[in-house]
């Protein structure tokens, strides 16, 4: 028990420790494919050590609840990659959420931002807010019927058993789970606030989702935002890889395997960042009402997927 | 000694409450006597009524294990006393009641001091009158009974909503709630005609209904008459109209005991008849129920989204919820006619966790809405805005409330729309294979309406407690007094721990649930861990998670803290290079709510005044209606007032022809008497 203790905080703090370089990697691909010189891997490091030793600057009308939302959003986060099976499966903490409480954490930490956002009542706040809560009541649901997908599956919800049902029994061809992960590319681009639904590195605050939302953030809570956005991102591809390319992910109580798992972890993350980098380079961002539609289509995929499920493979 | 255990046998739960109802009744009239001294109504008679409250839920949860007892009054009709009975629904129910009116009517202490004696007297009479009239609707036992409490509950509560009887739309909105309310309970009448099948008047106690064979198709015109009448309570899609207009017109505390517990009554209503009264028998009521719940869901969530009344948000929100739980009903139906009972367990207790969850953050968000509208004079979202300043208390117990309705962890709301989801990912079991795959688009319609409600949430605690004020005179706003905030922080902890908890909570709704599927919910996670079914299928244990989730938020602060320095520079906002920045820019709660009406534009019928650009006082006036007004009700009311004016036409004022009239009369009479 107290070794599965430590392999969960283990697990934890590396995926704390290693999403900024996720986020670095996905930038320096997406400067190669657009053909500017790109920044080092190290640069999201940097920018969170720039930021944690600057000084706050909050505007006066703030309340406690905008200095709280940045620690409760990194809590969520951290919370969300502890879920998540990332290196080694059947985690001593992975029975208090299944993937229905985890879209609850990601929820969970969303309204607290989105609420933050309206906090100081600056016009971009609420606009940005507003924007966030609008992309999550679509991406929402879909991605729920992705889980649900693979739940009808593994005749379960809890992560640790979809992913050994998927990776360690009888090798099949799910068509539904092609469905499942195209519907769960486009609810993470969103989710995220990637291209096409939204744009990380805009400076117009007219067009922004997410940045509009954390504009009046600065110093250290700005560096927790930010690195618990690149979290959200490390924690949406482990989520991604686990539920969709799970081979690799060490068994429960399985320490031969972990460095196997590590390799695999990696190769399969560059991957990712790699793709996520170049559909952002050939595609641009949607014009806001055009994402209803957008989301519309991945929702409509992942119930496509749930009732080729039931069709094919039931 | 095993057999001297000292019981006294005239002193069952069941007495108790039946005491307790008594006591509401007296309290309701020493109100009257007492309208000299209204600091007496509001120190005594309210705390009393608080206590009663109180009691009843402890007498529910003592009925809770009991077996069920009955009583027969010296009350009612010759040949039909009143009977009352305390089986295990009506005591979960009777929880539910006493729970969250403890909290409302503590709250209600502090909000009503400032009213005139008069008023006062009337509303704590009409006050005690509906806490007697639901109680008695849970413990009625036969057809007499319950609806003389019905009509109790409805018509007190109609003098409730038109408390300000001096405003005309609230008349209007009191008049249409006492017609529906009424076009309900005329169903509910012929329901318990059907079911009675036609004998002696004795044939009405339920426990002859229970014994009596009906046919199939008499079962179920009794369920659809029963599913009409306790749907028009409900505010189920299309027999809602009245919920919008009649919860804001009450004062705020009646307004959470109507939203809150008045509309579990047509819950409690449903599963008595069709599930102790009757057995459910086929499975289209339960397809029936699903449907219209999921109808009444959407259609409630996508509404309050419009919304821009404190108020009116939370009604709508309350016909989202009321769907949500008749979704679980039909769930619970389908599984039942299927033979799967343990699912069957789980959609129950679902249901039922999502009706005591529903009482507490609706209540609470009501008075915490009365608590703002009392402190600022208004509830219109459009004038209010930082709240948060000037009411710390109300707002941090709100945002519990908020959080709670928005399904979010590790609160109640969350719990509930989990076991929700679980029973249907369990619908894979059923046996007939065209459900099998129309039960998970059921599931997305569900979740849809939750990710919606959160959307819905941060708008109403965003408009009205964050922000910028966007009154001036609103900073002049005061702190709820400290009877409001005890009755806020009573409903806001029971949100917290039924969230916390909800494997206890399970084990006390499972006697409620053997009793109307005959199976319980099996949790295979001891008392940390909720885990229907089996661990390894799904599991959830909030409190770990609550724990976790605050260890991280310590640990991080503390590092954050520790590593760096805690300075901060105050100053002004980002303001985009255009200084001349006011409060008026942020977003109204049309502005908000306005990608909903975009997306749902089909559903509502949007009315906009928009000024031109030259005008010198711009007003823009957004408003969202319903459609069902203009499908259903227009259409009827034209009907009744073309029957009507024909109808009219036969008076005319002329004494020969009403002389010809009796002739007529007379000889048709005659004719057919022969």
């Amino acid at each position: 028990m107290s070794a599965g203790i430590l392999m969960q905080l283990g697990q934890t703090l590396l995926a704390i420790l290693l999403a900024p370089l996720l986020l670095g990697w996905t930038n320096q691909c997406r400067a190669w494919f657009q053909g500017r010189s790109a920044p080092p891997l190290t640069q999201p490091y940097r920018m969170i050590r720039k930021l944690f030793h600057k000084d706050a600057v909050i505007a006066h009308d703030a309340t406690a609840l905008f200095r709280f939302a940045p620690y409760m959003f990194f809590a969520c986060m951290a919370l969300a990659a502890g879920i998540v099976p990332i290196i080694a499966n059947d985690l001593p903490f992975s029975p208090a959420a299944d993937a229905i409480a985890l879209v609850g954490v990601f929820a969970l930490a969303r309204v607290f931002l989105a609420l933050a956002a309206m906090d100081i009542g600056t016009s971009f706040g609420t606009l940005g807010a507003r924007r966030e809560m609008l992309v999550s009541f679509l991406a929402e649901p879909a991605l729920l019927m992705v889980f649900f997908t693979t739940s009808f599956i593994a005749q379960s919800t809890e992560l640790p058993t979809i992913v050994e049902t998927l990776a360690h029994k009888q090798f099949a061809i799910y068509p539904s789970l092609a469905f499942a992960a195209v519907a769960f590319w486009m609810v993470s681009t969103a989710e995220n606030a990637r291209i096409p639904v939204d744009n990380p590195t805009t400076h117009l605050e007219l067009t922004m989702i997410h940045e509009a939302m954390i504009l009046e953030y600065s110093a250290r809570h700005l560096a927790l935002i930010e690195w618990a956005v690149a979290l959200k991102l490390f924690t949406y591809s482990a989520l991604g890889i686990a539920l969709f390319v799970p081979w690799g992910i060490a068994p429960a109580g399985d320490y031969a395997a972990l460095p196997l798992a590590m390799g695999a972890l990696i190769l399969k993350m560059a991957g990712g960042g790699l793709t996520l980098a170049f559909l952002e380079a050939i595609s641009a961002k949607l014009r806001l009402f055009r994402v209803p539609e957008y989301l519309g289509t991945a929702f409509l995929l992942a119930v496509l997927g749930m009732l080729t499920h039931f069709l094919l493979e039931h | 000694m095993t057999d001297a255990i000292p019981v006294d046998p005239g002193f069952t739960p069941l007495v108790g409450a039946w005491w307790i109802v008594l006591l509401w009744l007296v309290l309701a009239f020493a109100g009257l006597a007492l309208q000299r001294h209204p600091r007496l109504i509001t120190h005594l008679l309210l705390p009393l009524g608080a206590l009663g409250a109180l009691g009843i839920a402890l007498t529910g949860a003592a009925g809770l294990f009991a077996p069920a007892a009955s009583l027969v009054l010296p009350i009612g009709l010759p040949d039909l006393p009143f009977h009352l009975r305390l089986d295990a629904l009506s005591a979960f129910f009777l929880i539910l009641l006493g729970g969250a009116t403890f909290g409302v009517t503590v709250y209600a202490v502090g909000y009503l001091r400032h009213l005139e004696s008069g008023p006062l007297a009337l509303l704590s009479l009409w006050y005690h009158l509906f806490l007697a009239g639901m109680a008695m609707v849970m413990l009625a036992d036969d057809a007499y009974a319950f609806m003389v409490a019905w009509e109790l509950m409805a018509l007190s509560s109609y003098f409730l909503v038109t408390t300000d009887h001096d405003r005309p739309d609230i008349r209007r909105a009191g008049f249409l709630y006492l017609l529906i309310a009424h076009v309900g309970a005329v169903s509910l009448l012929l329901c318990f005609g059907v079911l009675q099948g036609g004998g002696l008047i004795q044939a009405y106690s339920f426990d002859s209904i229970r014994a009596a064979e009906l046919s199939p198709f008499w079962s179920s015109a009794a369920f659809l008459l029963a599913l009409f009448g306790f749907g028009a309570k409900a505010g189920l899609v299309p027999l809602h109209v009245w919920l919008p207009e009649a919860h804001p017109a009450a004062p705020s505390p009646v307004s959470a005991l109507m939203s809150g517990v008045m509309l579990k009554t047509a819950i409690y209503g449903l599963l008595r008849v069709s599930f102790d009264l009757i057995d459910v028998q086929a499975s289209w009521w339960g397809i029936l129920v699903l449907g219209l719940g999921l109808i009444t869901a959407l259609y409630g969530v996508i509404f309050a989204a419009v919304q821009s009344d404190m108020k009116r948000l939370l009604a709508w929100s309350s016909i989202e919820n009321i769907g949500v739980i008749l979704v679980g009903v039909g769930l619970t139906m389908i599984f039942h006619t299927d033979g799967k009972d343990a699912l069957a367990a789980l959609a129950l207790t679902a249901t039922l966790y999502h009706s005591i969850n529903h009482a507490f953050f609706k209540g609470l968000l009501f008075i915490g809405t009365g608590a703002v509208l009392h402190a600022t004079g208004t509830r219109l979202m459009g004038e209010l805005g930082g709240v948060m300043r000037f009411m710390p208390w109300t707002a941090w117990l709100t945002l519990i409330g908020a959080l709670a309705i928005a399904g979010l962890p590790p609160l109640n709301g969350f719990v509930s729309e989990w076991l929700l989801l679980q029973a249907f990912l369990l619908s894979p079991g059923l046996t007939q294979p065209y459900l099998n795959m129309v039960i998970p688009i059921a599931a997305a319609s569900i979740a849809l309406a939750a990710a919606l409600a959160a959307y819905v949430m941060v708008k109403f605690f965003g408009v009205v407690f964050l922000g910028q004020p966007r009154d001036p005179n609103l900073k002049n706003g005061h702190e709820a007094c400290w009877p409001q905030r005890i009755g806020m922080g009573w409903l806001a902890l029971g949100c917290i721990l039924l969230g916390l908890m909800p494997a206890q909570v399970i084990g006390w709704i499972a006697p409620t649930v053997q009793m109307l599927i005959g199976q319980t919910l099996h949790n295979d996670g001891g008392w940390l861990l909720l885990a229907p079914v089996d661990a390894n299928r799904a599991s959830y244990a909030p409190l770990i998670f609550f724990l976790v989730v605050l260890a991280v938020l310590l640990l991080t602060f503390m590092v954050v803290r520790r590593l760096y320095h805690g300075r901060i520079r105050r100053a002004d906002p980002w303001d985009c290079g255009y200084p001349e920045q006011d409060a008026r820019m942020q977003d109204s709660a049309e502005g908000f709510g306005q990608p909903i009406r975009q997306i749902f534009e089909a559903f509502m019928r949007v009315e906009r005044e928009t000024p031109d650009p030259f005008d010198r006082h711009p007003r823009y006036r957004g408003d969202s209606r319903d459609n069902i007004w203009l499908l259903c009700y227009a259409p009827i009311a034209r009907l009744v007032a073309w029957l009507s004016d024909q109808g009219g036409r036969l008076q005319h004022g002329r004494i020969q022809w009403y002389l010809v009239y009796s002739f007529a009369t007379l000889i048709f009479l005659l004719v057919f008497t022969r």
